[in-house]
C-alpha cells in the first residue's frame, strides 16, 4: 500500500519505441515522459490523436513493455501483476467476450480478482445499477450498442472496488446524456476518495472534471498542472464589447483600442485585449452617449492552450527539419 | 482460482462455438459410416469398425485441437480481449495455463462423446470390446494434449492462420518421425544431422498410435503405457513452458 503523500501513479522518463514495417523502422510513441498523479485527484491525460496517450496507458497496465524509464502504480512497479490488485482499467475501445452476458462478464472479471459468491453477486448488481445496465443483465454482449459496451466496460473497471481507476477515452462513443453520466460517475468516484486518471481529447470534459491535467504531444509532456493555471498562463483576458448607436466619430475613437472591430448597421462589435482598453472604450461610449449592449469576457479554454501548444510543437519540428 | 476461471471461461467460449459442433457431428457420422461395409467377412468387418472409429476420433480430435486451439490466444490478441485480462492481477502464464486447461476439458468431453458413439456402434454389431481399446483412447487423448500445446505455442507469437499451418505440419511430421530417423541413417553429413535433430526435437506422435494393437487385439502392458504417458506429459510441459516464456516477453499492440 502506498503512503498518503506518495504519488498513486509515478512515471519517470518513460519511453516506447515501436518497430514498424518490414525494415523495422523506429517510431517513438512515448519520448521521455515523466509525471505524477496524486492520491484523490481527477487527472486528465490530454493530447491530439497519436500523441501517445494509449501507448503510455498500455505501459502502465503491463500490456506492452517500456523501451526505457520506469513507472509505478500505487507504489509498485508496473511489471508486478499484484500492482493491479487495486487498479481498475477501461481500454480504449471496448473489446470484450461477446458470447457472455453482462452478468457472466462481470462475474468472470470478479473471479480474476479473487472475488467470490454472494459478495460478488451483490457487487455486480450494484455496478449494473450504477452504469444503468440492469435491464441488460442477461443479454449477450454481442447484442450491445457501442454505448452499452462502454458502460459495462466501466462497470468491469470498478468490479474490484479499485483505489485507482485508469480510463482510456471513457466518453468516446457516448451520446451527450451518456457523457454527462460518465462525468457524474467520475465525480462520484472522486467523492469516495478514489483517484481517476483518464485520457481524452474532449477538452470540455477535462475542463469540467479535472483537478490537474497533463498535455502530451508527439510523446512528450508539453504542459502539466491545474486547469486554471494552465489556461491563464500567458494569455490575456480578452473582452468582447457590443455597442448600439455609436457615432462615426466615436467609432474612430474606439478603433485604435480594439484588436478587432466589426460594424453591422447600427451595431458595433469590438474585441478589447486588456482592462485598460476596456476602460478607455467605456469612456468613449459615455462621451458619445452610445448604448452598451453587452460586455463579455472571452474565457480562455483548454482548447486555446491545446491549439497554441500544437502550433508550438509544429513550429519546433519545422525548425528542426 | 484465477487459472480455473479462465479455464471455465474458455470452456464456455468453446461450447458457444459452432465449429465444435460441426466437427463433432462429422466425427459421429464417420464412426457410423463404417456400417456400410457390412458385407465384408466378420473378422474384417470388426477390424474396419475399430479402425475407422479410432481413426475418426483421432482425426477430428486433432482438428478440434488445431482449429479451436489456434484461436485460443491469437484471437484474444487480435480481438484485444486480452487487454482486460492482462490488466488484472493475473500473471501471463496463468492466462496461458487457463486457456490450455479450458480447451483440454473441451477435448476430453468431445473424446468421451465420440468414444461413446464408437462403443454404441460396436455394441450394435456385437463386436467384442477389449481393455486395449480404452488404453488406445487414453493415448489418443495424450496426443491431443500435445497438439493443443503445439497450437498454443504457435499462437503466442504468430497469426491464427500461420499457427494452423505450423501445427498441422508438426502433426504430420510427428507421425513420420520414425521414417525421419530411418531416412536420416541412409544419408551423410548435414542432412543426417538435421533429420536426426528433428527426430529428437519433434514429438514422436506414432508412440500414441495403438490402433494396430486394438484391431489385432494385442494388449499393451501397463509399463509401456506409463512410459507413453510420461513422455506425453513431459513433452506437453516443455511446450507450455516454452509458450509461457515467449508469451511473457511479447507486447500486446
Ligand atoms: N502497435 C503499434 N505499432 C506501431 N506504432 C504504434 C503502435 N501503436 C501506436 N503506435 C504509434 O504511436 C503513436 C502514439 O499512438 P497512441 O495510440 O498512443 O496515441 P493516442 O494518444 O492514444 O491517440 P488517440 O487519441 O488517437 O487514441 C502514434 O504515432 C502511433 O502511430
Ligand atoms: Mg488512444
Amino acid at each position: 500500500m502506498a503512503s498518503a503523500d506518495e504519488p498513486v501513479v509515478n512515471i519517470q522518463q518513460l519511453q516506447k519505441v515501436f518497430r514498424v514495417g518490414f525494415w523495422g523502422r523506429r517510431v517513438t510513441a512515448v519520448d521521455g515522459l515523466s509525471l505524477d498523479v496524486q492520491r484523490g485527484e481527477v487527472f486528465g491525460f490530454l493530447g491530439p490523436n497519436g500523441a501517445g496517450k494509449t501507448t503510455t496507458i498500455k505501459m502502465l497496465m503491463g500490456l506492452i513493455y517500456p523501451s526505457g524509464g520506469t513507472a509505478t502504480l500505487l507504489g509498485r512497479p508496473v511489471a508486478d501483476p499484484s500492482a493491479k490488485a487495486k487498479v481498475g482499467f477501461l481500454p480504449e475501445s471496448p473489446y470484450f467476450y461477446d458470447y457472455l452476458t453482462s452478468q457472466e462478464f462481470l462475474r468472470f472479471y470478479g473471479h480474476l480478482f479473487g472475488l467470490l459468491g454472494s459478495a460478488l453477486d451483490k457487487r455486480i448488481d450494484e455496478l449494473l445499477d450504477l452504469v444503468g445496465m440492469t435491464h441488460a443483465r442477461d443479454l449477450q454482449l454481442r447484442k450491445f450498442s457501442k454505448g452499452m459496451l462502454q458502460r459495462v466496460g466501466i462497470a468491469q473497471a470498478l468490479i474490484n472496488n479499485p483505489d485507482l481507476v485508469i480510463l482510456d477515452e471513457p466518453m468516446s462513443g457516448l451520446d451527450p446524456i451518456g457523457r454527462k453520466e460518465v462525468r457524474d460517475l467520475i465525480l462520484r468516484l472522486k467523492e469516495t476518495g478514489k483517484t481517476v486518471m483518464f485520457s481524452s481529447h474532449i477538452l470540455h470534459d477535462a475542463e469540467l472534471l479535472c483537478d490537474r491535467v497533463a498535455m502530451i504531444m508527439k510523446g512528450r509532456l508539453v504542459a502539466c498542472g491545474q486547469v486554471s493555471e494552465l489556461i491563464n498562463h500567458g494569455t490575456t483576458q480578452e473582452v468582447e464589447m457590443v455597442v448600439d448607436r455609436l457615432s462615426p466619430k466615436g467609432i474612430e475613437e474606439v478603433r485604435p483600442l480594439a484588436t478587432k472591430m466589426v460594424l453591422h448597421g447600427e451595431r458595433v462589435m469590438a474585441v478589447l485585449a486588456s482592462q485598460r482598453q476596456v476602460d478607455e472604450a467605456l469612456d468613449v461610449l459615455r462621451a458619445h452617449k452610445a448604448k452598451l449592449v453587452s460586455l463579455i469576457p472571452h474565457k480562455a479554454s483548454l482548447e486555446d492552450l491545446f491549439i497554441r501548444e500544437a502550433k508550438g510543437v509544429q513550429q519546433a519540428t519545422e525548425v528542426h527539419a | 482460482m484465477k487459472v480455473l476461471s479462465i479455464a471455465v471461461n474458455t470452456f464456455r467460449e468453446n461450447l458457444r462455438d459452432k465449429l465444435l459442433y460441426n466437427l463433432l457431428i462429422f466425427a459421429l457420422l464417420m464412426i457410423g459410416s463404417s456400417l456400410i461395409f457390412m458385407r465384408l467377412t466378420l473378422g474384417e468387418f470388426h477390424r474396419l469398425i475399430l479402425d475407422i472409429g479410432l481413426g475418426s476420433i483421432n482425426f477430428f480430435g486433432v482438428l478440434i485441437a488445431i482449429f479451436v486451439g489456434i484461436g485460443l490466444v491469437s484471437k484474444e490478441i487480435e480481438k484485444k480481449t486480452i487487454y482486460t485480462i492482462v490488466s488484472k492481477p493475473v500473471a501471463r502464464f496463468q492466462f496461458l495455463l487457463g486457456k490450455y486447461m479450458g480447451l483440454s476439458l473441451t477435448l476430453l468431453i468431445n473424446t468421451a462423446i465420440m468414444a461413446a458413439g464408437l462403443l454404441a456402434v460396436l455394441h450394435c454389431q456385437d463386436v467384442p470390446v477389449h481393455a486395449v481399446l480404452f488404453k488406445a483412447l487414453g493415448t489418443i487423448v495424450l496426443e491431443f494434449m500435445i497438439i493443443t500445446a503445439v497450437a498454443l505455442l504457435f499462437s503466442t507469437f504468430s497469426s491464427a492462420t500461420l499457427s494452423a499451418i505450423f501445427t498441422l505440419a508438426i502433426y504430420v511430421i510427428g507421425h513420420l518421425t520414425p521414417d525421419l530417423k530411418a531416412f536420416g541413417q541412409k544419408m551423410e553429413g548435414l542432412g543426417r544431422t538435421v533429420l536426426e535433430g528433428m527426430y529428437y526435437i519433434l514429438p514422436n506422435l506414432e508412440r500414441f498410435n495403438l490402433k494396430g494393437h486394438v484391431t489385432h487385439q494385442l494388449d499393451v502392458p501397463v509399463g509401456d503405457l506409463l512410459m507413453i504417458a510420461a513422455y506425453g506429459m513431459a513433452y506437453t510441459a516443455f511446450l507450455l513452458m516454452l509458450a509461457s516464456v515467449i508469451f511473457q516477453r511479447r507486447d500486446f499492440r
